[in-house]
């Protein structure tokens, strides 16, 4: 369990993945935009797999938010 | 520093108003910078071509001014480039700000040993001035200002066209016609052509300042900063201490007030800070990303604005226009000197259509992300921006307009597919525009290997001279790299090439790959020649050339 966030660029062809992830968004109202964030986070949490990368990308994203 | 002075083109009337000619080849209606390259194209390969603008000047204010590396390429082709890059703002690097910080910071990083570089700005009336002087000298060119074309018809074998004119009106019928009259074409709405597509609902001011800065002469862009919040903001250096300012206004705003000094001012004044400034130009602007269905409609050719218009950012309308009127020249100069059937010219669509929609495509991503439409992709693009300062992968998400690159055309329709067990390494393959490199001439001086493929066909071949083709081809011009030939001094042609003794490139009059060979056969290259020019080549009449 050795974490290690990567946060090298990793996406193929980083321009049409976030396309697809504005377009994944598309018609729906905010609060339905947050339910689907946050079952985004919750697959791809459950693919990655690794608690401590986790938590340095939950460390990560919290950064600067509430000093 | 001198500043520039519009011309004043006066109307010269034409033989048609005292009942002479009323007939030529070509006619290129719009003097703008798509038209006006397509007309040089025409004219340097010694097409009669009638260019028609209802106008007696060059299109005021900077307009399009970010010029690609390949555009130069296509202008040092036409003998212009040197005065443009001379007179431009060369520049190769950028910032982008996010609130009150930095978060990111490219360079093009470009290989060296290329003639042109990688982009400069310079006002569009520059590009235009540039390109009316050298069709001045061009004889088989005749420009014809304030002339309104009012009527055009279609028919199987020509165009008839009504010229309105200070002295009156005239009929002028053209094999064929290049429509480059911009985003309100009048000949896309003769034939009736739908033009539709998607308003992007923001609007831009859009300013040229005059003003003694020391900004370095790179790309600065602005997401919500602390000048404009809530907004994005764009700078770039022109030539003649001019500089161009993009604000985004939002949808809501008044576009007649925002155009009223005391509105521009204080906005400029919190951009800039206490420097002093002088505005020459305000535009408010919307705009739209749509294309023709097809860019040839019979024997009307669409180029530029006509053809497509499309978000700003990545500077490629402009440039996709200048690659629209290379694209069509010299298949339409083939095709008029009876060389290469009509059917070549159904490649401009083949090949034009999907380099405009990777345009529209890339071009409607950045804005996207640079005018979030609706709170989640706002969520987002600020998400992308707070990561980038301290996080790689989100710096390559931050999208503030990705730069208009070359299309390759790729190994469909006029390009050949190689042979694998040719096994050509790197990234080149046929249908890429050709690399510059260095060369030595045989008499020792440097020049660069673009200049010497000219317009023609050419067989670009290491080591040794090609077999000479059957009698009855097309015309090829051999560029050989050798010692004693066009010497290779950095080795870069080699390399950018993959080329060593026996390797061959076909190249087609745009400088784009046709086709290459590890060992050459003339069979082969015949029969590439004549894919890349159309397929049905005509064997040139030798009575004919000697009458």
């Amino acid at each position: 369990m050795a974490g290690t966030l990567r946060t090298d660029l990793r996406l193929h062809d980083p321009d049409a993945f976030y396309q697809s992830l504005i377009d994944a968004h598309r018609g729906l109202t905010d609060d339905q935009s947050q339910q689907l964030n946050a079952r985004l986070i919750l697959l791809l949490a459950n693919h990655v797999g690794d608690r401590e990368i986790l938590a340095e990308a939950m460390a990560a994203a919290r950064d600067g938010l509430a000093d | 520093m001198s500043e520039f002075a519009y011309p004043k083109f006066t109307f010269q009337p034409p033989p048609e108003l005292s009942g002479k000619g009323g007939h030529v080849p070509v006619v290129v209606v719009g003097a703008g910078p798509s038209g006006l390259t397509a007309a040089l194209d025409l004219g340097k390969r010694g097409i009669p071509v009638v260019v028609l603008d209802d106008d007696d000047t060059v299109g005021v204010g900077s307009r399009a001014i970010c010029w690609s590396q390949r555009s130069l390429d296509i202008f040092d082709r036409l003998g212009v480039a040197d005065g443009l890059v001379d007179k431009g703002v060369t520049w190769q690097s950028g910032r982008v700000f996010f609130r009150d910080d930095e978060v990111y910071d490219f360079d093009l990083q470009r290989e060296g040993g290329q003639k042109m570089p990688a982009f400069i700005n310079l006002q569009q009336y520059y590009v235009e001035a540039a390109l009316v002087e050298a069709l001045q000298s061009c004889d088989s060119v005749d420009l014809r200002f304030l002339s309104s074309l009012t009527n055009l018809r279609q028919t199987p074998d020509g165009v008839d066209l009504t010229i309105t004119t200070p002295e009156g009106e005239y009929a002028l019928r053209a094999d064929y016609v290049i429509a480059a009259d911009g985003a309100n074409s009048f000949c896309r709405r003769s034939l009736g052509l739908a033009f539709d597509g998607k308003v992007f609902e923001d609007r831009f001011l859009i300013a040229d300042v005059k003003m003694r800065a020391d900004f370095p002469s790179e790309r600065r862009f602005w997401f919500d900063p602390p000048f404009h919040r809530g907004g994005s903001a764009l700078l770039h250096k022109q030539a003649d201490d001019f500089w161009r300012i993009d604000l985004q206004l939002g949808w809501q705003a008044d576009p007649e007030e925002e155009r009223k000094p005391e509105r521009v001012v204080p906005r400029l004044k919190a951009m800039l800070g206490d420097v002093p400034f002088e505005v020459q130009w305000v535009s408010v602007y919307t705009f739209q990303c749509r294309r023709l269905e097809r860019f040839r409609q019979g024997r009307v050719f669409f180029v530029g604005d006509s053809a497509h218009q499309m978000a700003p950012f990545g500077a490629r309308g402009g440039n996709g226009g200048l690659h629209d009127a290379d694209n069509l020249a010299w298949k339409l100069a083939l095709v008029v000197q009876g060389i290469a059937d009509d059917t070549l010219l159904d490649s401009y669509d083949l090949e034009r259509l999907p380099a405009t929609d990777a345009d529209i495509l890339h071009s409607t991503r950045s804005t996207e992300f640079i005018t979030p439409e609706g709170s989640v992709s706002a969520q987002f693009r600020d998400a992308v921006l707070a990561l980038a300062e301290r996080h790689g992968f989100a710096r390559e998400l931050v999208n503030s307009g990705r730069l208009s690159t070359p299309y390759w055309y790729g190994s469909q329709g006029l390009n050949s597919v190689d042979d694998p067990s040719d096994d050509f390494k790197g990234s080149l393959v046929p249908g890429a525009p050709c690399p510059d490199a260095p060369i030595t001439n045989p008499d020792g001086s440097r020049g660069w290997l673009l200049n010497h493929l000219g317009t023609d066909f050419s067989l670009l071949c290491f080591g040794a001279a090609p077999t000479s083709l059957p009698a009855g081809s097309l015309p090829v011009r051999p560029v050989v790299i050798r010692t004693d030939e066009l010497g290779d001094p950095d080795g870069l042609v080699s390399a950018r090439y993959d080329g060593y003794p026996g390797t061959t490139y076909l190249v087609r009059p745009d400088q784009h790959i046709a086709a290459r060979f590890r060992y050459a056969q003339a069979t082969d290259i015949q029969q590439a020649l004549e894919r890349a020019a159309g397929g049905l080549v005509k064997s040139p009449a030798p009575t004919a050339r000697e009458a």
